[in-house]
């Protein structure tokens, strides 16, 4: 009982990993660039959640306001900022978002406060629900579950089977030639770029509830995000999905059942200091091994000449 | 040496360095002292960064992780010395030995596996294992775990000098500086230095003639990381505190944003990087303006952050780049992949 509820405390982890990490990914893959900042619309979609969904009293109706506020500081912020990097190399774009990164942060210092912000879940779906006799589970999470499922299931049918989805693929693997064919590829980029916006914030305004909304949430997500798609392989959507689930079962099983495990086999104050940071460490160990096995990751989208 | 506009400045620089305590000492209590010798802690670091990135082109995003190391390096023996007053667990000599030891040995395992990645991937694998070495540094709860641990003194260094006095901890950063820029200029115009700067340039015409370029980076990696482990050493000597904070991989972020607003491709531009960094953090963060009831001071990285994307968009390498633009006409930076 026990296991399977961490089961799914993990797939729920996963799937807000992979909504901040598609938008990442597909920057990578079809921008060449790399947004430290992409955990700051984490952040902001988490409080954008908060205010909205204060003033207007429903959850759902400050969600519907905070989408399109996250598209369009995405859209502003590629226009701004990001296609002055296209060009330019891997150190300048680090540096460059690490300084909005310093920004955003000071800014919602100054609008929102220093202390956190608190959000409740919906009534709607405060409740628990009993899968299977004796396990009752929060329905809250079951429905960022779900969420994680149709925007999976969105971003496939959008890529493989739209003609937005064909520009972005071609982009991704040639943008020199579809420039040529006549393609506003500038339009593309800064859609793009909005759409992941859009979906980090949607992962912040969805995971307020669970979390204390504070500075700083966007840097804690922003890290785990980085090493899901490294493993997933930049670039590639399929990968995202795989090391998003596999990291999230591995962060939270190994939280929760490593310490345990340890007292198996070694002296119980010695396994009580080692459980808690291998536990936190557990990913980056995963991270490194699959590096050295598969330099690209486990699924790259992005050719060996990029 | 011809005295360009830019040997004018790296003198000018370094006379106002050597002079500087002696002014600062009795300005609001050697406050400026303190702020100086942080930023020649953190310039010596960067330095030892811009050896990986400046010159063989590879971008860590970890050598946070390397500061902390030497850090706990001086904070754990030390931290014994008060436990039950072994003497030769707060010499200095033995915390210099061990922060170079452990962090050349860290940095080799490192280095090994990371090395095996270019570009982006390298960029993430230094990051993921500062992020690991942060971790494990906040299990410690002997050490203070998450809190870390105050010091109650500095390294000692009998039959030398005394590090308690904050001037003596100033030279002794300002002379690392001179040393390690001294070694590094040698460095770098001998064959290994070609070398390095060959694999930045094209990686794979080097592999071509003939070079086994792998070796001669791990090397550079672990000169690197042992620079910022002393970095470190000196760290943990001049806050009298260390944590895991020291590890955050914001402070990785910060060396490669000092070396940026220096100019990566001088030696010394890190130490003008720097320079400029905490000065404008000090100046920012005094601004006593308010604004609709708003002191911007308070607030000083809503400046700094655009500043710093300012920099990068236009700053056509950095500070150091502009002092030497003014002898010849500069180049845009392009991607060299």
């Amino acid at each position: 009982m026990l296991f399977l509820e961490q089961v799914l405390n993990g797939f729920q982890l996963g799937v807000l990993l992979f909504l901040v990490a598609s938008g990442l990914t597909l920057v990578f893959g079809i921008m060449n660039v790399i947004n430290l900042a992409h955990g700051s619309l984490y952040m902001l979609g988490a409080f954008f959640l908060a205010s909205f969904s204060h003033w207007t009293d429903s959850f759902f109706l400050g969600l519907l306001f905070t989408l399109p506020c996250c598209f369009a500081v995405g859209f502003a912020l590629e226009q701004l900022i990001i296609k002055r990097l296209y060009q330019r190399d891997h150190l300048d774009q680090v540096l460059a978002t690490f300084g909005i990164i310093l920004f955003s942060n000071e800014l919602v210092r100054l609008i929102w406060g220093a202390s956190g912000l608190d959000v409740d879940v919906p009534p709607l779906l405060a409740g628990t629900i009993e899968l299977i006799p004796g396990l009752g589970y929060s329905s809250y999470r079951l429905a960022i579950i779900a969420v994680g499922i149709v925007v999976a299931l969105g971003l496939y049918i959008v890529i493989h089977k739209t003609r937005l989805g064909m520009l972005i693929r071609a982009g991704a693997s040639n943008k020199e030639t579809i420039y040529a064919l006549g393609i506003n590829i500038h339009l593309l980029y800064s859609l793009v770029f909005a759409l992941g916006a859009m979906l980090a914030g949607l992962a912040g305004a969805i995971a307020a509830p669970m979390l204390s909304v504070e500075i700083g949430m966007g840097e804690d997500i922003l890290i785990l995000t980085l090493v899901v798609i490294v493993i997933g392989g930049m670039g590639s959507i399929k990968g995202t999905i795989i090391a998003a689930l596999l990291l999230g079962q591995i962060d939270t099983l190994g939280r929760a059942f490593l310490p345990n495990l340890l007292q198996q086999f070694m002296p119980d104050n010695f396994a009580a200091t080692l459980a808690p940071s291998l536990s936190s460490t557990s990913i980056y160990f995963v991270m490194i091994f699959i590096l050295v096995v598969k330099p690209q990751g486990l699924f790259s989208a992005v050719g060996e000449n990029k | 040496m011809n005295l360009t506009t830019k040997n004018y400045f790296n003198l000018a620089l370094f006379s106002a360095l050597i002079v500087l305590p002696l002014i600062t000492e009795n300005v609001s209590g050697g406050f400026y002292t303190l702020i100086a010798t942080k930023s020649l802690i953190m310039a010596l670091a960067a330095i030892g960064l811009n050896l990986l990135v400046g010159q063989g082109g590879l971008v860590s995003f970890g050598h946070s992780a390397f500061i902390g190391i030497g850090a706990y390096c001086v904070g754990v023996p030390l931290f014994h010395y008060f436990e039950d007053g072994t003497q030769w667990l707060a010499n200095g000599f033995v915390h210099l030995f061990l922060a170079l030891l452990v962090s050349g040995a860290v940095a080799t395992l490192m280095g090994m596996i990371s090395l095996r990645t270019r570009g982006i991937y390298f960029i993430m694998i230094t990051l993921a294992f500062a992020q690991l070495l942060y971790y494990l540094t906040t299990g410690l709860e002997l050490y203070g775990g998450d809190d870390g641990l105050s010091l109650y003194q500095r390294s000692e260094f009998p039959g030398s000098f005394n590090l308690e006095s904050n001037q003596t901890l100033y030279y002794l950063c300002l002379g690392s500086i001179l040393i390690t820029l001294g070694f590094q200029y040698r460095w770098f115009h001998s064959r290994f230095g070609k070398l390095i700067q060959g694999a930045r340039i094209n990686e794979s015409r080097m592999k071509a003639i003939g070079y086994h370029l792998y070796p001669y980076q791990l090397v550079l990696f672990i000169v690197s990381g042992m620079i910022c482990g002393y970095a470190g050493f000196l760290m943990a000597n001049f806050n009298n505190f260390i944590s895991p904070d020291l590890l955050h991989w914001q402070h990785s972020g910060e060396l490669l944003a000092i070396i940026i607003l220096g100019g990566t491709r001088s030696i010394v531009g890190p130490l003008y990087g720097a320079a400029a960094f905490y000065l404008l953090e000090e100046l920012l963060s005094s601004i006593d303006y308010t604004l609709g009831g708003i002191k911007i001071g308070e607030y000083w990285q809503l400046i700094f952050g655009p500043l710093l994307i300012f920099v990068v968009l236009y700053g056509h390498n950095g500070i150091y780049g502009f002092i030497t633009g003014l002898d010849k006409p500069s180049v845009t930076p392009q991607r060299e992949d």
